[in-house]
């Protein structure tokens, strides 16, 4: 037994008492009652909202049979309708079936995993490059005041940038292949994550880097065992945006000019008038980009293990 | 007479702070001789603490001579221990992973760092949670922690800033008793920095008291109450009351100093 009267903070296992048991098995109850209703209510909205989406396009015609669309083609069936002109909005079976012949027929740019992979292919390079050089240089200037205070003009000057112009001249630059989206998502990604690890080697707690000191820790030390590990959690949070800039950066990129990615699948559809085409691409990249939030969320996770859980984790039952 | 371990001549320490150049310690000259314990106490916002980073090399002094063992203070000196007012462990490491944190620093292999690690652990009392991280301990196990952190350095010279300031009474009489008791078997000189004139007068074999900013000394009182003590219960010895009422008096006029100062820079 300690001397202390304290004790960890560290959820008691309850008496064994019958009472006990039962409240904790009730509160486990109303706990999986709440996470059904979320999710039933979500459902529900999902559905109701593709519903009026697909009704609304199919069914609704105007009464004076005029039509309120200037019609760049002569569409006879769709004459009479208006509210939601699927020609213009298109509607959720459409998407649907767009998916469907793409991933069982193909688009006629290619195989569709030739397209989802050369787009993962250049975000994630970019995100890799752009964060690693990103977390380098944002670290470093973060503990080199002079330089930080010479430089700070510049950077805000380059972040005002509306960088994702810059695509277009990387197109000039490295050409239609990859080269030139994976430069867009690195630009797009490096900003993101430069000013979080900024951030982070600036804040260090003073208390912890002198305590460092004190015991003994070199320059060195002080850098790779409390400005690093101090700066990670600033870091890991810049990474989720990251990710998505960098599929953006690659698929704008492939919108202006590729021969192989979703973005050209995306400008294929905007230039046949396929607006079921643009969603449909749209719901992949999504896909995508959910899927490495969940790894990018894993990956947090198992690094600051050593954080206490934040509010809204250990929500009270 | 011995070699002094900590020796202050007319040491000052000037800041550029918000409102132009001020001075926190002005002309402070101060010996302490080894295996000492020194209490240092004075008005809130002194420069108390300024004191003990211009003795630990955190801090140059802007005038006069500092000397640690002899030499005038360039870095950090060998054999210093330091105990900040706020936790200074690493939230990212464990229990036994910060206590060894210090020998790491200093080349000691992994094995060996945590051997040495965990008997410290085990001294301060926390035995069995080397693996816990400090958000699941308490305050006053996140000051053993620290505790063992300094001392498993072995420093010959022991800085404490205010360590115990943020703690309960009751933790706070615990962990000053656990001090003494670690404390008696090193021959470590001590510099202990305190608001709470009981806090110093339980621990300290000298309490120097400093006047409102700028700091300098205003008295210094030898405390010969027996060791090894009990700071639960010499604090009701009438030895004990004596001398505080002494040190108090000498006190009670820069505390009232700093209130004003204090109200004169709000208003």
């Amino acid at each position: 037994m300690l001397p202390d009267t304290d004790v960890p903070r560290h959820p008691t296992r309850a008496p064994s008492a019958d009472a006990e048991r039962a409240a904790v098995a009730a509160a486990r109850r109303s706990r999986h009652r709440h996470l059904a209703l979320v999710w039933g209510v979500r459902i529900l909205l999902v559905t109701v909202g593709l519903s009026a989406w697909e009704l609304a396009a199919r069914y609704w015609v105007d009464f004076d049979g005029r039509t309120h669309f200037s019609k760049p083609l002569d569409w006879k069936d769709h004459a009479q309708r208006w509210g939601i002109d699927q020609f213009f909005y298109s509607q959720p079976s459409q998407i649907w079936q767009r998916l469907h012949d793409w991933f069982t027929v193909g688009p006629s740019s290619g195989p569709i995993w030739e397209h989802i992979g050369v787009t993962l292919w250049e975000a994630t390079s970019g995100f890799v490059i752009g964060s690693i050089a990103g977390v380098v240089l944002g670290i470093l200037l973060g503990r080199a005041r002079f330089a930080a205070e010479v430089l700070a003009p510049f950077i805000k000057a380059a972040n005002a940038i509306p960088r994702i112009v810059l695509a277009s001249l990387f197109v000039i630059w490295f050409g239609l292949g990859l080269s030139s989206k994976i430069a867009t998502a690195v630009v797009l990604v490096f900003f993101a994550v430069f000013f979080n690890a900024f951030q982070g080697a600036r804040e260090v707690d003073r208390n912890l880097v002198n305590n460092a000191r004190i015991l003994g820790a070199s320059r060195t030390k002080v850098l790779t065992s409390i400005v690093i590990p101090s700066a990670t959690s600033w870091i890991l949070a810049s990474l989720h945006v990251a990710f998505g800039f960098a599929l953006i950066g690659a698929v704008v990129g492939e919108v202006i000019g590729a021969k192989r990615g979703l973005g050209l699948l995306i400008a294929h559809s905007q230039g046949t008038f396929d607006a079921a085409g643009i969603y449909a691409g749209m719901i992949i990249i999504t896909v995508v980009a959910l899927g490495a939030e969940w790894l990018l969320t894993a990956l947090e996770k198992r690094l600051l293990r050593w954080r206490p859980p934040s509010a809204s984790e250990a929500s009270h039952v | 007479m011995t070699q002094p371990v900590i020796e202050l001549r007319e040491a000052t320490k000037r800041f550029r702070g918000s409102t132009g150049i001020m001075t926190a310690v002005q002309n402070l000259t101060m010996t302490i001789r080894p295996g000492e314990f020194v209490a240092v106490v004075g008005p809130t916002g002194c420069g108390k603490s300024t004191t003990l980073s211009l003795v630990s090399g955190l801090e140059p002094a802007s005038s006069g001579e500092v000397l640690v063992g002899g030499k005038p203070v360039q870095g950090i000196p060998a054999g210093i221990g330091y105990m900040f007012q706020q936790d200074a462990i690493m939230p990212w490491k464990n229990v036994l992973d910060n206590v060894a944190a210090g020998p790491r620093f200093r080349g000691v292999r992994k094995a060996d760092a945590r051997a040495v690690a965990t008997t410290w652990v085990e001294r301060v009392g926390l035995a069995g949670f080397e693996s816990y991280y400090p958000h699941q301990l308490s305050g006053g196990m996140r000051k053993r922690v620290a505790l063992a952190q300094t001392l498993v350095n072995e420093p010959k010279i022991i800085l404490m800033d205010e360590p115990f300031s943020a703690l309960d009474v009751q933790t706070r009489s615990l962990m000053q008793d656990e001090l003494l008791r670690l404390w008696a078997g090193t021959g470590a000189a001590v510099i202990f920095v305190t608001h709470d004139l009981e806090e110093a007068i339980a621990l300290a074999d000298r309490v120097v008291v400093l006047t409102a900013v700028p700091a300098t000394i205003k008295a210094d009182f030898v405390i010969d109450l027996p060791r090894p003590r009990d700071v639960e219960e010499i604090r009701l010895t009438t030895a004990f009351l004596d001398i505080y009422r002494e040190i108090w008096d000498c006190l009670r006029e820069e505390v009232a100093r700093a209130r004003r100062g204090a109200t004169l820079n709000a208003a």
